[in-house]
């Protein structure tokens, strides 16, 4: 046997001896040899963040849309309107006024007479709006004095967009489903292929095998949160009101609580399509209630305890508090609380159950 | 210190609801020795290595290995034995070298990296990645992951299934190596030749059982005779006739002729040969072999090895 190694560069003893550093090692190297999992933990939460941010970017407001009925005084009544450049008015025949107010190409017809008459449904916000508008206008067209004139202070602030909403909604999700898949999934595909079995085969010890997976994903986030936070900073001026302390510390724990709910659904399942289909179960309902892409406020009443006791609702809200708020550590105890809850319970769980041949 | 590496009495596996895949089995391998479990496809041999390996709960029966038991010692037997499981995977994005690494980071002594590459003729592929190697250099990975730790019991399961002849032969020089050093051996395998070639002792496994237990010459020269005489003929031979004759020990059917174990072959052919003759039959085909393994178990059961 030739043995050229005294020449190569080698990693020192520590490391090379070290089942911990080379378990957390492997699985690095197994991640980052793979593109398609770089794509979807780094990539597309930001192209996510482009395409919405986009999408719900702040825009002018839309003008009030009117039509005006033909016939004597049609044209005054359109002047009238017209004199305002937040108003698009057009006189229309009776037919074409339904069905613009019908298809909603107008939200009001105006039919003209003394008084006008206003056609408008009230259940449409945009039709309350174009009422108030165009009764103004007409109201002072006839001579009605303004009472005062207010002083207008116009505010669009930074914290108050969809898309400050949007970004810590996005980091909770990722940290979401990166503590699922990557440790849900991937420890069920060792136990698929029996590496699993066989690295038990050895004197390894168990517990570090399983801290490594929670090392990895800490070293994830690492990039993970500042890749996103700052590319929402850079690009949409998203805020970061509070310390990235705060950030990370609850980001850590969401991911502690989010690798232990990993770890339980894979403790016992024998394949990655039976993981594949319990991540989903567990993800998809925090998906839709625990507030990423709208606000959770939004369910009933009724449904609020239980999606107050979602672990992404309390990352999400506690994310959003310090970026958008600026809530400091102390401030967020009960979102930390139940974090830390979940994490500590579903790893007693996991290891309680796991499946380790 | 027993003398024994490998001792199990009476082991059980069954999996509801209804098959019984060890079914009472013994064994008992002594320290140094290299032994064989023969058997065909579904034999149990791989249940019986798993639970052996303490990978796999017996239904029932006792093992002992190295002297200790798996209930007791689990972590002190883990550093002294080395495995291949049948069917692995090992990590398909990291590369020879990184692999090996990582199985030696396990051990708290053991050989070094390079040379248990070197052993089993990776150097060449250190650096390629494992989702890149053949089937025949991952099965070789395999086995230096087993020998990393400088393993006292080797556990191979079917080593060489699907190696080149060159690789099978590499293979048996490191087992050859391990046993001078006077470490145990624990191997399943279809192979024959190898059984024969490798191990001090081999078991015959069938349907869960031991049914026979010995060296390969014993097993061949007690279950089959020295030689084995096949022939091919048109009917008209009579199996008592054949069984009268000089030096033939058994007969049987085999395929459309028969075979005749033989212990003295230069009695028994020119006698075949003129009985046949007396008979007007003609030959149309007659091969003779040394008895080998696949005999004993063909005899045993009257079954091959490999269907
Ligand atoms: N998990 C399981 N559940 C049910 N039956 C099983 C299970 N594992 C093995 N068996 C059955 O137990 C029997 C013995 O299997 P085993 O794998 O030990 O055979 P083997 O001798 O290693 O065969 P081979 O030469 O094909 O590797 C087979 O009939 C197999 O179908
Ligand atoms: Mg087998």
């Amino acid at each position: 046997m030739t043995d050229r190694a005294p020449a190569r560069r080698r990693a020192p003893r520590l490391l090379r001896r070290s089942a911990l550093a080379q378990l957390v090692l492997a699985r690095l190297r197994a991640f980052f040899r793979e593109p398609s999992t770089v794509f979807w933990s780094f990539g597309f939460p930001i192209l996510l963040t482009i395409a919405l941010g986009i999408a719900f970017r702040a825009r002018p407001p839309e003008p009030v849309r009117a039509a005006v009925l033909a016939g004597p005084g049609a044209e005054r009544v359109r002047a009238a309107l017209a004199a305002d450049r937040g108003v698009v008015a057009e006189i229309l025949p009776e037919a074409a006024a339904r069905a613009a107010l019908r298809t909603g190409r107008a939200a009001i017809v105006v039919v003209p007479g003394d008084p006008p008459t206003y056609r408008s449904d009230p259940t449409r916000p945009e039709s309350r709006l174009a009422r108030a508008a165009v009764d103004d206008l007409l109201q002072r067209a006839a001579g009605r004095p303004d009472a005062f004139s207010a002083a207008d202070a116009r505010v669009t602030e930074p914290g108050a967009r969809y898309v400050d909403f949007l970004v810590p909604g996005l980091l909770g999700m990722n940290v979401m489903s990166a503590g699922m898949w990557g440790i849900g999934w991937v420890i069920v595909e060792d136990r698929q292929k029996k590496l699993l079995k066989r690295m038990v085969a050895t004197p390894m010890r168990r517990s570090e095998w399983l801290l490594a997976f929670v090392l990895v994903r800490l070293v994830f986030l690492l990039i993970e949160v500042p890749v996103l936070v700052g590319f929402a900073m850079l690009a949409f001026e998203v805020p970061m009101r509070g310390s990235w302390l705060a950030l990370a510390a609850m980001a850590v724990l969401g991911a502690l609580a989010f690798s232990g709910l990993g770890l339980l659904v894979a403790s016992r399942a024998r394949n990655t399509q039976t993981v594949g289909g319990l991540i989903n179960l567990v993800m998809m309902p925090m998906f839709i209630v625990s507030g990423v892409f709208f606000s959770s406020a939004n369910f009933p009443p009724a449904l609020q305890p239980i999606i107050r006791a979602l672990p992404l609702t309390a990352l999400n809200d506690a994310l959003r508090a310090v970026m958008n708020e600026g809530a400091g550590l102390a401030a967020l105890w009960p979102e930390a609380a139940l974090l830390a809850g979940v994490a500590a319970a579903s790893f007693a769980l996991a290891l309680r159950f796991f499946r380790w041949v | 210190m027993s003398d024994l590496a490998i001792r199990c009495r009476g082991l059980v596996k069954r999996y509801p609801p209804d098959v019984t895949a060890v079914d009472g089995l013994d064994l008992e391998v002594r320290r140094g020795e290299c032994f064989g479990l023969l058997g065909p496809n579904g034999a149990g041999k791989t249940t019986t290595v798993e639970i052996l390996e303490g990978l796999l709960a017996p239904t029932g029966g006792e093992v002992e290995i190295l002297g200790a038991r798996w209930d007791r010692d689990a972590a002190d037997l883990r550093a002294r034995i080395g495995i291949t499981l049948q069917e692995t995977h090992l990590p398909e994005r990291l590369t020879v070298e990184e692999i090996v690494r990582l199985f030696r980071s396990f051990y708290p002594r053991g050989r070094g990296e390079d040379e248990v590459i070197g052993l089993v003729s990776l150097g060449e592929k250190r650096r390629a990645r494992y989702d890149r190697l053949s089937g025949g250099q991952k099965q070789r990975l395999a086995v230096a992951c087993a020998l990393v730790g400088e393993p006292e019991l080797l556990f191979l399961d079917e080593p060489t299934t699907g190696l080149d002849p060159q690789s099978r032969r590499q293979l048996w020089d490191v087992v050859d190596d391990l046993r001078r050093q006077g470490r145990t051996v624990l191997l399943t395998t279809h192979y024959m030749d190898e059984a024969e070639r490798l191990c001090d002792r081999v078991a015959i496994v069938d349907r869960g059982r031991v049914i026979a237990l010995g060296t390969p010459r014993e097993l061949i020269h007690r279950v089959v005779g020295q030689e084995v005489v096949e022939f091919e003929a048109p009917d008209g031979v009579l199996e008592a006739e054949l069984r009268a004759l000089p030096g033939v020990e058994a007969v049987r059917r085999a395929g459309a002729g028969w075979a005749l174990t033989v212990d003295r072959l230069h009695l028994a052919i020119p006698a075949l040969l003129a009985r046949l003759e007396a008979r007007g039959v003609a030959l149309s085909a007659l091969s003779t072999h040394r008895a080998t393994l696949e005999d004993v178990f063909v005899s045993l059961t009257g079954r091959r090895l490999r269907d």
